[in-house]
């Protein structure tokens, strides 16, 4: 039996809460499954399973905010077999108790107790058929009661999310000036909950904060960037080198190869950029990597990419294994990615697994993009707009596209070298870009 | 406003036994070195000089045999002080306390009850390594027939033993060897010690924080360092451990919804657990966070002083625990 944990997308994101599960107790799981949807700062994200299993039970319910690393459900591995019930029940628990501290305990330290007085083993009696039961102070309890409050709904901020006097006490002030939910933010959920609602008159109270309403998810973006980016510029020392690549080569292929495709499969040059840097890393591997308590070196490629939301804020998906997908590849990987961004639509593995970073100006834009390191990486590629500008080129003066490449490395795991060998790296393969 | 003298715990205790000698003559001081050497502790230093041998007596090295021989007198009529050296001996009389003091009201049918007052010093935070670093007070608090009290406060130092005297049946008195040097201003009449009663050291809204001994300052130097981060928290002194006050703590708790319990003693069956379950049985719905303890490491207490101060609650403990509740 394992527990599945609200997972971290970002060094950034503290907790998360759960809008929906995906799939039901009994399920069968395989990795690479949506498990739930999670709202976070970052919009609404699908949370993958990564083990093979059977959903158990859960341990939250929808609505329940908990911080990263909270258990959100059980899973039985596959293998294992069902629930004994003896196990969780109270049939035995001395003779566990017993065998267990046998088998730990040597001798001559069994007079001295290890075990802490156990941390929580609270409220919860695991019974399979019941929902799961709601964590809730019995202050808060009583007080609900005595008010006629569903707590159900309600968003508990005690010790692991148990509910407690002061979130039903919002609750019930909520209640009374609960904004109605405009039109285009409203989701399935929120019209099964009006619903609901109709019923029992007091349900409403549970949903005060409305949990996803397009504005408050934007404001919530904005402050994951600020948090993230005042943690990059606080703790991490970067240098910035640049590089002014020609990319007459690199236009020409395109144009080339883009007249033999389909409209929808044209390649733009970020796939390019992408590319390159994927392969540059061969020359300067120690830019791939993640700094916490040292370099950690990444054996993938995860090239996160720099998705500006048109409300503000942006988000960082990455494409994974960059390194061995074609570009056609990448192209596709790319615009899915793009329009699920904006959507606010993202994976879990999509949110927390890039290992370098991209940012990229676009047409028309300003020449140079001097980026900042999304922490625990260790470096951002900056690509400006490609503009034509006079360059010395075969010892004559020629008008070419050229396009203002930078980085910004982390000076405490990497030096200036490291990063213009890098630099070098991506001119060439921009150069050659037939074989990319 | 009555006067404030500025007083050492040690300076307190002896005040307490000076009173008591002054007041009644049928009051004696009897104890290991309490007379020519003044006291392990220099508490009774000058008292057999003042009082002479019949009042201030010096007795074997045997616990077990002056501690039962307290217990006669007491029956006898006059009102002996024992003084166990330190908490630490106090297994030896163990017997004579739990078989004799605490029962033969019982046993004789209600005609004879023992007036004894049993001091001994406790506490851990003098490097005495484990074997003299013990916190018996669930020990004693455990047992029906004696009053256990516990002097957390200058105040108390100087006020509990008037009234333990007072007491028809024994009281046991645990004195804190590390509180002795500490000053602290105390009204000059500040009058003997209500020893049925827990005591409210703090008020406060957000959390009560329940403690003895020299948990009580520890708590105090938290709240206060706590009030500078928006927590408002009460600190109660239990003082008495048996019988234990309920309806002081039961008050405070549904007053703030939330408790810390604090104490030296090892966490397993101490005076917390009791106070816990106590709050469970009867301010459950009250509550609107699990109640937590804050006790001494399961360990015998070590000698090298980070290991000590690491065993036993210290205040920035009590802080970091009181935020956790309130801000998980």
């Amino acid at each position: 039996m394992t527990e599945f944990l609200m997972p971290s997308l970002g060094a950034d994101m503290e907790a998360g809460t759960l809008v929906e599960w995906k799939k039901k107790p009994g399920d069968q799981l395989k990795p690479g499954d949506i498990i739930a949807e999670v709202e976070t700062q970052k919009g609404l994200i699908e949370i993958e399973v990564f083990e093979a299993g059977v959903l158990e039970e859960y341990l939250i319910e929808e609505g329940d905010k908990v911080p990263v690393g909270a258990p959100m459900a059980k899973l039985r591995s596959e293998g294992t077999p069902e629930k004994i019930p003896e196990k969780d029940s109270e049939t035995h628990p001395i003779q566990e108790k017993e065998q267990v501290a046998e088998s730990e305990a040597p001798v001559p330290t069994a007079s001295i107790s290890k075990e802490r007085p156990s941390e929580d083993i609270s409220s919860e009696e695991k019974d399979s058929e019941e929902k799961p039961r709601i964590k809730a102070s019995p202050l808060a309890r009583s007080i609900a009661e005595k008010n006629n409050v569903d707590i159900t709904g309600i968003t508990g901020t005690g010790e692991g999310g148990a509910i407690t006097k002061a979130d039903v006490e919002q609750a019930m002030a909520g209640k009374k000036e609960l904004p109605k939910p405009s039109p285009e933010t409203a989701t399935e959920k929120d019209t099964m909950e009006k619903e609901a609602e109709s019923e029992t008159p007091s349900k409403q109270v549970m949903e005060s904060p409305a949990p996803s309403s397009k504005h408050g998810q934007q404001e919530s973006i904005r402050a994951a960037v600020a948090a993230a980016m005042s943690r990059s510029n606080r703790d991490i020392p970067h240098y910035y080198l640049e590089k002014k690549i020609d990319m007459l080569a690199a236009m020409n292929w395109l144009k080339e190869t883009n007249r033999q495709r389909e409209i929808s499969g044209r390649l733009l040059p970020a796939v390019l950029f992408i590319k390159a840097v994927a392969k540059a890393i061969d020359s300067a591997p120690a830019l791939n990597a993640v700094w916490d308590n040292g370099l950690q070196l990444k054996n993938e490629v995860n090239i996160g990419f720099v998705v500006s939301l048109r409300a503000g804020g942006l988000l960082v998906p990455a494409i994974r294994n960059a390194d061995t997908k074609s570009p056609e590849e990448i192209m596709v990987a790319l615009s899915d990615l793009i329009t699920r961004a904006r959507a606010l639509k993202l994976r879990s593995s999509e949110l927390s697994e890039s290992t370098i970073t991209i940012t990229s100006i676009g047409e028309n834009g300003a020449d140079k993009v001097f980026g900042v390191i999304y922490p625990p990486q260790v470096a951002i590629i900056g690509f400006g707009s490609i503009v034509n500008e006079p360059l010395v080129h075969d010892g004559m003066l020629a008008i070419r596209p050229v396009l203002h490449v930078t980085l910004a490395g982390d000076h405490r795991a990497t030096d200036g070298l490291t990063g213009s060998r890098f630099l070098e790296a991506l001119n060439n393969h921009l150069q050659n870009p037939e074989k990319l | 406003m009555s006067e404030l003298i500025k007083i050492t715990y040690r300076e307190a205790l002896k005040a307490g036994i000076r009173e008591a000698l002054l007041n009644d003559d049928r009051v004696f001081l009897m104890g290991e070195d309490v007379g020519r050497y003044g006291g392990a502790f220099a508490v009774s230093k000058g008292l057999l000089k003042e009082f002479g041998e019949d009042r201030i007596m010096d007795v074997p090295l045997s616990e077990a045999g002056f501690v039962g021989a307290g217990i006669g007198a007491s029956l006898a009529g006059v009102k002996p002080i024992v003084e166990v050296m330190t908490v630490n001996f106090a297994l030896l009389p163990m017997d004579q306390i739990a078989n004799n003091a605490a029962t033969l009201l019982h046993m004789s049918g209600g005609q004879l009850n023992v007036p004894v007052v049993i001091r001994m010093s406790a506490g851990i935070g003098k490097q005495l390594a484990a074997q003299h670093s013990h916190s018996w007070e669930p020990l004693f608090a455990h047992i029906p027939g004696l009053i256990v009290v516990s002097v957390g406060t200058h105040e108390d130092a100087r006020g509990m033993l008037h009234s333990a005297l007072n007491s028809p049946d024994p009281v046991i008195i645990f004195e804190y060897t590390s509180m002795l040097n500490m000053e602290a201003e105390i009204p000059t009449d500040s009058g003997s010690t209500d020893i049925s009663r827990a005591k409210v050291r703090r008020e406060g809204k957000d959390i009560s924080i329940i403690t003895y001994g020299i948990g009580v300052y520890k708590a105090l130097e938290a709240a206060k360092r706590l009030s500078e981060k928006g927590i408002d928290a009460e600190v109660i002194d239990l003082r008495v451990l048996r019988p234990l006050d309920e309806a002081c703590f039961l008050k405070s708790v549904s007053k703030t919804h939330r408790a810390l319990l604090v104490e030296e003693a090892w966490s397993t069956i101490n005076v917390s657990s009791e106070v816990s379950a106590r709050i469970m049985e009867k301010a459950f719905y009250e509550l609107d966070a699990p109640v937590k303890r804050l006790g001494g490491i399961e360990v015998p207490i070590p000698y090298p002083l980070h290991l000590e101060n690491a065993s036993v609650p210290q205040v920035e403990d009590i802080e970091n625990a009181v935020i956790k509740i309130l801000r998980p």
